[in-house]
């Protein structure tokens, strides 16, 4: 949407300067030396520049400043990209035209073209369940998750000992014995300790770190696992509060060097694919994987699936159906209301024109809801005080609750269309009305001919806006339907108002019912955008045809 | 006068990015102050939503004056939370703990973001169930704190005595004259499976089938006759009008509040509404003979995998959020059973209501928090919501079971 109105602003913004030069020297000399001024002559203006600019880069300086100390380099590099072109701008006298476009630039880059730019990101990842994290991350996961306290073992009285830069543990067994142990060194007996309130305090050949040490190191302390005998049987002890131990035996191994890991209950080794994830000659795989870079699968995914091409044709029909049904709807009402109310001899047409407004005021997600308990079969009052009791199924038979999408739509959407109807309709010339009564036109003549044609000139781009719009109108149909009522001949969780962007949610898992992949997500998106995109472009493209009658 | 125009814009625009990286990096910096404290004093950061704010702070105010540890506590928007926590630990930006609920654990282990916890001997003074729902695979990865289920809410003017089966509780509901025997909340086409599960286990149907420890496997027991039945129910239910589809939660509890039904089935949150009536809480009747057992949601702590601060986390949450006061103080904001044994006998004794909540959910069993869940939820109620709404009971139950097998296996 917003990329082929960018391309004109900025050849538009650029054109006078071109045009500049042929003004002639003359003409060119005194601009310039006024030009010059902003930045060079100490007027009043130049200090409030001076100081909004001050205040822009101050906060800007401290955005750096947080995201340096918060590690966060990739903002750190654009805010300092953004605030050096702010600075160059503002202080320049060459870069006129960009002072005027370049706030929209920043936003345009921060709000459209880098969440574009990371969904295609995504789309060619697997990130989702099961593919959250790093690989490191992973393993590690795998890893805790695997390991498993030895059943009816005691806990014991843990103290985190040193001895130089080694970690040990000493811990006191049920017979009063002091044990102590590191990560290589499994537990043996150690005599001349000193136990004070159940718990080794002192012990030769070591030092016993303090609770601020310990916290110093946790990480090693929580990983670290003394083994308690040579046989790898018998577990190892860990501690999770660097004050009790327990033993554990970890069902998995991992093999840095080989890249593997081991269960070591069936001796299965599993090794990384493709996707992500640890799979063993038969196929089956380890629960966590982790993120990487899976090219055209979720494209190829999105389409392959049997299930969902029945129900994607349906969708895709109604989608349409839907975005043009609602444009056409609403542009005609409020078109209709516009002319009614434009008409000098109606009385009270501002009242008339606040009520009609109304319905724009509600928010879109509330209005949804309210529509859908007035729809409810039962207690509704479309159908408890309209009808009379009937029992009419408007949100959960198919074809009436494609009528109800659309009505809802058309309360919601008509006031806006009323809004720039009304304005277009005023600021039409009244000599060419006239030049067509003149001409012997008769209303629905001047109105066909006449009317209509200047009226789309200028609410043509807002139509085809309205049309992307409603083509994602999510809030909607999530609110009041849910997509139901549900496909009965299909096999997935869509349904009769499901239109591509519910879908998407939907077969995404974001809504919860089916495990999240929003790699596949952005790939629909970004399927969706191109549509979208194409239908506007081409749209955008014939609407100039409007603009030759001018 | 152009110029200022265009410097105000430059302003805002430079306040609105600062705005939005700046709202980044303040999150980054409290975890940041975490990540680099790897000294003595490392700070922690704990997730938790509104409701349990001071509760935790207080509990975070005595950990800091014994050990000196600093504990941030950050308000969280509850429904956020799962899926900050998930986008955020991998990154190493995410908190040391979060509040969470039970059934995130299958989505939080598949990911690999959370940490088992040792609970140690603190395990038996928890309420069996809390601890049942935390645990996967052998081993337990959240504090339990809160235990919340459905029962059925008695208006004792209405019906002087608890029904033990549906039919009695019709019966009964018939003979109060009100406009409604009994309300059972559903949700338009998606229908409340959840709301439906005690009647649907009444009839021998669990959702997923249970290992020996409690925990599920990711076989599905609903389909054959037992689940069949249970369709079959529904279908003769929606036909006599017991059961509606239309009659939402908003709807149900007014319709209670009003007195138009002696019963309704629903959970502790719904009794703040219903202010002025004499309660009481018994156990859901059994429709299909065995007894209705509802899901059980626990609310507990979650240890992030990545937290640089596991030691302190641990200490904190199994000494510090695990003692009496703690769970009897969040018990106190959230007006759940407390998973805390001593706090719940503590918290039953005063309040009937509460008793009468745990006690039914004694018998319950934890809402399954296996990923494959996920897949069942989207046929279910909508399923339900169909046989209720006159479609033939037995091969729509049988298409939904073919669907979700499919769903689980792809």
């Amino acid at each position: 949407m917003s990329a082929p109105q960018i391309t004109p602003t900025d050849s538009e913004v650029g054109a006078p300067e071109d045009s500049g030069p042929p003004q002639g020297p003359r003409a060119q000399r005194p601009r310039r030396d006024r030009d010059g001024s902003h930045a060079r002559n100490y007027s009043p203006g130049f200090f409030v520049k001076l100081a909004l600019m001050a205040v822009i880069d101050a906060l800007g300086v401290y955005v750096v400043w947080s995201a340096w100390s918060a590690e966060s380099y990739g903002i750190l590099a654009a805010m300092l990209a953004m605030l050096v072109a702010a600075n160059w701008v503002y202080f320049s006298k060459r870069a006129l035209p960009l002072k005027y476009i370049l706030p929209g630039l920043l936003f345009l880059l921060a709000y459209q073209i880098f969440v574009v730019a990371y969904t295609g990101y995504i789309a060619f990842t697997n990130y989702g369940t099961g593919h959250n994290t790093t690989k490191d991350q992973a393993v590690e996961a795998l890893l805790v998750q695997n390991e498993r306290r030895v059943e009816g073992s005691e806990s014991a009285p843990l103290t985190v000992l040193v001895d130089g830069d080694e970690l040990a543990f000493a811990i006191v067994t049920p017979d009063g014995d002091v044990e102590v142990g590191t990560a290589e060194q499994p537990l043996t007996v150690v005599d001349g300790a000193e136990v004070v309130g159940g718990r080794a305090a002192e012990v030769p050949g070591y030092d016993v770190l303090e609770r601020g040490q310990v916290l110093e190191r946790q990480e090693e302390v929580t990983n670290l696992r003394v083994p308690v005998s040579d046989d790898p049987e018998d577990g190892s002890i860990r501690t999770p509060d660097a004050m009790t131990g327990y033993v554990y035996t970890s069902t998995l191994e991992w093999d840095a060097a080989s890249d593997t890991m081991t269960d070591t209950t069936t001796g299965t080794v599993y090794t990384p694919n493709d996707d992500g994830q640890f799979e063993a000659e038969d196929g089956s795989t380890l629960a966590v994987g982790w993120r990487v870079a899976v090219g055209f699968d979720n494209f190829v995914t999105a389409f392959s699936d049997g299930r969902y091409a029945q129900p994607f044709v349906k969708i895709l029909a109604w989608t349409f159906v839907f975005a043009i049904g609602s444009v056409a709807t609403t542009f005609l009402l409020g078109l209709f209301l516009a002319i009614t109310f434009n008409d000098v001899r109606m009385r009270g047409r501002k009242i008339y024109r606040v009520l009609m407004i109304l319905p724009y005021a509600i928010p879109g997600f509330l209005a949804a809801l309210l529509w859908s308990g007035l729809l409810n079969t039962r207690f509704g009052f479309i159908n408890e005080v309209i009808f009379g009791g009937a029992e009419i199924p408007w949100l959960t038979d198919p074809v009436l609750a494609k009528l109800s999408v659309l009505f809802v739509n058309l309360w919601l959407g008509f006031p806006y269309m009323f809004l720039i109807c009304t304005g277009a309709l005023q600021s039409l010339p009244s000599d060419v009305m006239e030049a067509a009564k003149i001409d012997g036109a008769g209303r629905w003549r001047t109105w066909r001919s006449v009317t209509l044609p200047l009226l789309l000139i200028s609410t043509a781009p807002l139509l085809i806006s309205s049309f992307a719009f409603n083509f994602n109108n999510f809030t909607l149909i999530y609110m009041l339907t849910g997509g139901g009522p549900r496909f009965a001949d299909a096999s997935v969780p869509l349904g009769h108002t499901d239109i591509l962007i519910s879908m998407v949610y939907q077969i995404s898992g974001v809504d919860g019912s089916a495990p999240k992949n929003f790699g596949l997500a952005s790939a629909l998106s970004i399927v969706i955008f191109v549509i979208v995109g194409t239908i506007s472009a081409l749209a955008f493209r014939s609407t100039r045809k409007f603009e030759e009658i001018n | 006068m152009r110029r200022s125009i265009l410097l105000a814009a430059a302003l805002s625009t430079t306040l609105a990015l600062t705005a939005c990286s700046g709202g980044g990096s303040g999150d980054d910096e409290t975890t940041s102050g975490s990540g680099d404290s790897t000294g003595s004093t490392g700070a922690l950061t704990v997730w938790v939503d509104e409701t349990r704010q001071a509760a935790v702070t207080d509990a975070a105010k005595a950990f800091e004056a014994e050990n000196g540890t600093k504990v941030e506590v950050v308000l969280k928007n509850f429904d956020d939370i799962r899926a900050d926590f998930l986008a955020q630990v991998p990154t190493g930006k995410g908190p040391d703990i979060t509040v969470g609920a039970h059934d995130w654990l299958g989505e939080f282990t598949t990911n690999g973001v959370v940490a088992p916890l040792e609970l140690g001997d603190k395990a038996s003074e928890f309420e069996k169930v809390s601890i049942e729902a935390f645990t996967q695979d052998g081993q337990v990865y959240g504090l339990p704190y809160a235990i919340e289920n459905i029962a059925l809410i008695r208006n004792t003017a209405l019906a002087p005595a608890a029904p033990a089966t549906w039919d009695e509780a019709i019966a009964a509901g018939q003979a109060a004259g009100t406009k409604f025997p009994i309300l059972v909340q559903s949700d338009g086409a998606k229908g409340d499976p959840y709301t439906h599960y005690p009647f649907q286990t009444s009839f021998g149907a669990p959702v997923f089938s249970q290992n020996a420890d409690g925990s599920y496997s990711s076989e599905l027991a609903m389909g054959g006759p037992e689940g069949q039945a249970f369709a079959t129910w529904l279908g003769a239910q929606g036909a006599a009008g017991n059961l509606s589809q239309d009659t939402t939660y908003d709807i149900a509890v007014e319709a209670f509040k009003n007195g138009e039904s002696p019963f309704i089935v629903g959970g502790p949150w719904m009794i703040e509404s219903f202010e002025g009536l004499d309660l009481s809480i018994d156990p859901v009747p059994s429709a299909g003979g065995q007894p209705a057992q509802p899901f059980v949601g626990v609310q507990g702590f979650y240890l992030s995998n990545q937290s640089k601060n596991a030691l302190v986390a641990n200490d904190f949450l199994v000494n510090f959020l695990s003692t009496e006061e703690a769970q009897t103080a969040l018990y106190k904001a959230g007006n759940r059973s407390p998973a805390l044994t001593v706090s719940a006998d503590k918290a039953a004794a005063e309040d009937p209501i509460i008793a009468g909540f745990r006690a039914v959910g004694a018998d319950a069993v934890p809402m399954p928090s296996i990923p494959e869940m996920a897949s069942v939820w989207s046929f279910w109620g909508v399923t339900e919501a169909a046989i209720v709404g006159g479609a033939d009971p037995i091969p729509t139950w049988d298409k939904m079971i073919a669907d979700i097998q499919a769903a689980i296996g792809s």
